[in-house]
């Protein structure tokens, strides 16, 4: 057996609060493009930033080429051979190619001829059609990751990582890449390839790692293995004991939304014709492959964004309501990126306790804050959800995320909301923090609140739903009753089933 | 305890700056054949009687036009048009308080009234760009600087009347001039009544920013915009409001010296303050208190510099170095304190102990 290009074993990484990385172990073999999949926040960007050097794991060894390294920073990575391509280009618009190439490298083969016939030679070499001298404000998306990986060879790279490099190109040079890709790997390169698009990966790889809570779960036969069974991997098979609490759904609808329709500045349908309703005492879980309609789904509800179609709460016709008045009437939002829309990071807790509830008494009285009553409900918060801090006057920034989100949730929950809208309630949180804002919401739901719940975790959905709908491409297209569904099932609804199996 | 050490750290940066800033000014003027000790201790040295006047009525005027630029940078909208808003306001003001239309003191109030309208109405140009054709603000803004000294002038050169080599508007009538307060001999000039108007200003710009739900809008817009708009903010809206706010304030900066002394808009207008605020309100990062010192020492700097010359054969124009290091150096130590704190706040709450002991025990 030839010696791996690469070798991860036992890597752990530990960010406060949450287990990033743990129990890691990856085997990419020479000359091949590996595969590595799995949902936002399972920890495919840890464990890249652990491979190209920017951090440092807790535990575990990397084995390059039989040689076992310790990275303290990139250039030890580079000067191993690696090179890693960003998602997000690190290009100068305003300078040429070869400027781009040679920035920050420049002792290699200097600034001039010599550096411009190297450019040349790799470009000619793998294909890439890139001029030198050409700016680079001049290129399109796909020269400008081409120009991307020029770079890394030139340094020198035989091992390349790629993060979700088919993120922002079209279909066509989604091809045009895997060409290139192939080029690279026939000359001897080996490719680490990061992606969740499941028909990508099958297109490209030789070897498949799927990745999920941190830790490597699997490596399927690419050869074989389904588009439906990778799904299921990503998102965890197995089957958590069915919810044995008593259901507590009533028959009075909380939430209604009908023919909900979001079309995006560009024109192009992200949600089609929703048709959801959610009863007093009721969880509905909105399961489906990321980037199907769910952020937006979410959004629509709260007027985040416009839509058309007709949203009800209890019995008020919401529609022509802004967010504010809609959260005002008793919607809970927990939202999927907690830093973006949850938090001011640099205000103290107690601040955050008004955030998105400044119509509530405890927090504003006729137009005046309530500092009063906001701190003291914010000890409230602290003190009945478990949220780990020295004090409400610590900034939100210095919590661990764990600890974030669980005073979110408690803040969600405050006030008596009618329907809770919980976006990913426990992504990036570690497995206290998630049971804790489990069972929250699942005494909340028994109180009768009707909550919509957004989940990539299949085990979270499945635990806590009263009824699953999956989402596809904007529209809502199965309902599951999650105490008789499979995985195989809502594996075959998320991916649009029957069509490719 | 932790809040003691937070107030005596944020009470360092700004002195610390200070101090960096004078001895980089005696530095350059020592090598460029000054005499650094000379420079020191004329500006340590009390000011006349004269000069104290002038430092409290320039102070409120630098203190406005700090608080208009520091509302909008409260939520991350950079109007650097204070300059060109209460240019427009001076001379809207000037005009309607010259024409007499109202008697006595009603006058003074329209006028105060017409200026804020004028100068929220030409910030307000720049909020309908940016909201309608997402234009930025801080484009739009200094590009409306330019215009506004350009309108003036026209409408000074056309209509103005004429006194002597220059026009200038109708003086105000005696009875809507506002008398001042007279600390020291006549000589020494009258301390501006209308200089309260700093005052009411700043009090207002505590109290909404800090004690209501608008204020409360306006940080978190400022702080992270995608977290106002899920928290039901309307960022549009917001974004207007808040450079009509901005603009009023600023159409407020020359009134004191308009109805205290000035009495017309002509070449006694004082040019250059929305400028001066902008540097102002970044010494006071933002907050209504610390502003006050920043503008009474930029009033100090200011007046006390105008000796420079005279006395020492030094060159009035140093004291923009010290004045520009300062802001410099202040940025950057305010920057550092930041991630002191959060550091120090990361530690705190690694050793947090489990909730449910009480805030004394955790603070003990």
């Amino acid at each position: 057996m030839t010696t791996s290009a690469v070798e991860l074993r036992g890597i752990e990484k530990r960010f406060p609060g949450v287990i990033a990385n743990h129990d890691v172990n990856l085997q990419i073999a020479p000359g091949t493009v590996h595969a590595l999949v799995g949902e936002n926040g399972a920890g495919k960007s840890t464990l890249m930033k652990i491979l190209y050097g920017v951090q440092k794991p807790d535990a575990g060894t990397i084995t390059i080429n039989g040689e076992t390294v310790e990275f303290s920073t990139p250039s030890d990575a580079i000067a191993q051979g690696i090179g890693m391509v960003f998602q997000h280009f690190m290009l100068a618009d305003n300078l040429t190619v070869l400027e781009n190439v040679v920035l920050g490298a420049e002792k290699l083969h200097g600034t001039g001829a010599k550096a411009r016939a190297e450019v040349r030679a790799i470009s000619d070499r793998f294909g890439f059609g890139l001029d030198p001298d050409v700016l680079v404000e001049s290129l399109g998306v796909a020269a400008r990751q081409r120009l991307e990986i020029l770079k890394v060879l030139y340094r020198g790279a035989k091992i390349i990582i790629l993060d979700e490099p088919t993120a922002v190109l079209v279909p066509q040079e989604v091809d045009a890449l895997f060409a290139n890709l192939n080029g690279l790997k026939e000359q001897g390169h080996t490719l680490l390839f990061i992606s969740h698009k499941l028909d990508e990966v099958l297109a490209v790889a030789d070897a498949i790692t799927v990745m999920r809570r941190g830790t490597t779960v699997g490596d399927p036969d690419p050869s074989s293995v389904t588009k439906r069974q990778l799904a299921e991997l990503m998102v965890g098979t197995e089957l958590p004991s069915p919810a044995t609490d008593e259901s507590t759904v009533t028959d009075v609808v909380q939430l209604s939304v009908e023919q909900l329709t979001m079309i995006d500045e560009f024109g192009r349908t992200i949600l089609d014709g929703i048709d959801l309703q959610i009863h007093r005492g009721e969880v509905v879980g909105i399961a489906g492959v990321e980037g199907n309609g769910q952020t937006e789904l979410v959004e629509g509800i709260l007027a985040m964004r416009p839509t058309q179609g007709t949203v009800r709460l209890g019995g008020d016709d919401m529609s022509g309501w802004a967010t504010r008045k809609r959260r005002a009437a008793g919607v809970g939002y927990i939202p999927e990126d907690r830093h973006r829309h949850g938090l001011l990071l640099d205000s103290p807790l107690w601040e955050n306790r008004i955030l998105g509830h400044a119509y509530e008494e405890v927090a504003v009285k006729r137009g005046w804050i309530n500092r009063g009553g906001a701190r003291q409900d914010s000890e409230r918060i602290v003190d009945q959800y478990d949220v780990r801090t020295p004090g409400i006057d610590t900034m939100a920034r210095a919590l661990s995320g764990g600890n974030q989100q669980k005073f979110i949730v408690g803040r969600e929950l405050s006030g008596e909301p009618s329907l809770l809208i919980a976006a990913h309630p426990t992504r990036g949180v570690d497995v206290g923090a998630q049971a804790a804002i489990w069972d929250q919401i699942k005494e909340a739901r028994r109180a009768g609140l009707a909550v919509l719940l957004i989940s990539a975790d299949l085990d979270e959905l499945i635990g806590l739903s009263d009824r699953i709908e999956v989402i596809l491409r904007g529209r809502l297209v199965g309902t599951f009753d999650p105490r008789t569904v499979t995985p195989q099932d809502l594996g075959e609804a998320m991916t649009g089933g029957q069509e490719e199996a | 305890m932790t809040r003691l050490r937070n107030i005596a750290i944020a009470l360092a940066a700004p002195l610390l700056a200070i101090v960096f800033s004078l001895a980089v000014t005696s530095l350059v003027i020592q090598i460029s054949g000054g005499s650094a000790s000379d420079f020191i201790s004329i500006l340590f040295s009390w000011p006349a009687d004269r000069l104290l006047v002038n430092i409290a009525n320039q102070t409120s005027l630098i203190y406005l036009s700090a608080l208009a630029a520091a509302v909008g940078f409260r939520m991350n909208l950079f109007n650097i048009g204070v300059e060109g808003q209460y240019r427009m306001a001076a001379y809207a003001g000037a005009l309607f308080a010259g024409a007499a239309f109202l008697p006595g003191a009603l006058n003074v109030i329209g006028a105060l009234l017409v200026a804020v309208a004028v100068g929220a109405a030409w910030a307000g140009i720049a909020g309908l760009l940016r909201v309608t054709r997402g234009v930025s603000e801080v484009i739009s803004t200094i590009m409306l600087n330019a215009i506004a000294i350009t309108i003036t002038g026209y409408l000074i050169n056309t209509y103005g009347i004429k006194a002597g080599d220059s026009r200038r508007t109708e003086a105000i009538p005696e009875s809507s001039q506002v008398p001042g307060w007279q600390p020291f001999d006549k000589a020494a000039g009258e301390v501006w009544t209308l200089g309260l108007l700093a005052v009411i200003a700043g009090v207002s710009f505590w109290l909404v920013l800090n004690k209501t739900r608008f204020g409360f809008d306006l940080r978190a817009t400022g702080q992270s915009e995608s977290a106002a708009i899920a928290s039901g903010v309307n960022s549009k809206k917001m974004t207007m409001v808040t450079l009509l706010i901005s603009g009023g304030i600023a159409g407020l900066i020359w009134m004191p010296s308009l109805f205290g002394s000035a009495h017309y808009y002509g070449t006694t207008f004082q040019a250059g303050l929305g400028f001066t605020g902008i540097a102002v309100a970044l010494l006071g990062r933002n907050r209504a208190l610390p502003i006050a010192f920043a503008a009474l020492l930029f009033a100090y700097l200011n007046e006390q510099s105008n000796r420079l010359t005279i006395e020492a054969g030094i060159s009035v124009e140093v004291i923009q170095i010290t004045q520009g290091i300062i802001v410099l150096a202040v940025v950057i130590a305010y920057e550092l304190v930041r991630r002191y704190r959060l550091r120090a706040e990361e530690r705190e709450v690694a050793q947090a102990p489990r909730p449910g002991a009480t805030t004394e025990e955790v603070s003990a």
